[in-house]
């Protein structure tokens, strides 16, 4: 059974590190869109196999966060991908197949994925 | 539609933390004698004008601007409806919001409650700067999860910490089991 216990022995473990809540600006941001549309559509399994693969992967400074409407609903799952520098890349009608392609092309070798961008779609 | 009821669970308290609300109060109640599943969620949010509450229902009625349709509370609404059940929602503005759902248990048109698990721990993890307490009920026997008290807990250490992200997904569902057995319903 989880205990209380089990909890302070995490955070006497976690409190020695340094940088704990450094999710900095400089980093990676991955955003899906969690509205009722995106939910409808299936985003919760998108966020959930984009989140393991980048603790899995260990992608190096990287956010897994939500959003809600982006405003393009006919297009959702949406994931958004927001590099400093770099112009946002989206992503549309995501499954966590193509999510975990995201990861490994985009998030871990910088190819954007153009086959499955809105501005693909919108040619 | 949502395929799930946790969906719409995950859903509506999105709803809650899009109005500032400190505290969402998650309830989750199956009761086979009484043929019965609830679910409350209760938030201390902004609240609606009773203008917002009577619209509330009107797919065609939002507060966002970037689209026009508002989908969350009708689907919620009609899936409750639809499995021979009710929907209430009630509100005040600066004091917050809550909306109740029952639906039939044996109802044939009722949907899964899916993953509720997953709902309570997407919520958690990724809005930090809301506390949730969530209380699970199968036929009388309960648990109750609090953030509020890991929080206490865990000083200054995330809730969406890889370690302790896990340590409640563990937290769910072995309490579930212990509560619920492991039915599906």
């Amino acid at each position: 059974m989880k205990s209380l216990e089990e909890l302070k022995a995490i955070r006497d473990k976690m409190q020695g590190q340094v940088g704990l809540r450094a999710e900095s600006e400089a980093g990676t941001r991955v955003v899906v869109g969690m509205a009722t549309c995106g939910i409808a559509s299936g985003a919760r399994p998108v966020l959930t196999a984009l989140a393991d693969a980048v603790a899995q992967k260990q992608v190096p400074d990287c956010a897994v966060t939500q959003t809600g409407c982006i405003g393009l609903c006919q297009y959702e799952p949406i994931v958004e991908v927001i590099q400093p520098g770099k112009e946002k890349v989206t992503y549309i009608k995501m499954t966590p197949e193509k999510a975990l392609e995201v990861v490994d092309k985009h998030l871990l070798r910088g190819q954007v994925i153009t086959e499955y961008t809105i501005g693909n779609a919108l040619k | 539609m949502m395929t799930e009821i946790s969906l719409n669970i995950l859903d509506i308290t999105e709803n809650s933390t899009r109005a500032g609300a400190k505290v969402v109060h998650i309830t989750v109640e199956a009761d086979e004698e009484k043929d019965l599943l609830v679910v409350i969620i209760e938030d201390d949010g902004c609240g609606m004008s009773k203008e917002q509450l009577a619209s509330v229902k009107d797919p065609f009625f939002t507060t966002r601007t970037t689209r026009k349709v508002g989908l969350g509370v009708p689907f919620f609404r009609e899936a409750a409806l639809q499995a021979n059940g009710k929907f209430e929602i009630e509100s005040e503005v600066g004091v917050g919001t809550k909306v109740t759902a029952e639906f039939q248990l044996s109802n044939i048109d009722r949907m899964p409650l899916g993953d509720i698990n997953g709902t309570v721990h997407q919520l958690v993890i990724y809005h930090p700067e809301t506390d949730f307490v969530y209380k699970y009920i199968f036929n009388g026997n309960s648990f109750t999860m609090d953030t509020r008290e890991f929080r206490e807990i865990l000083g200054d250490v995330p809730l969406n910490n890889p370690e302790v992200s896990e340590y409640i997904k563990e937290y769910l569902s072995e309490n579930k089991f212990k509560t619920d057995n492991g039915k599906k319903f």
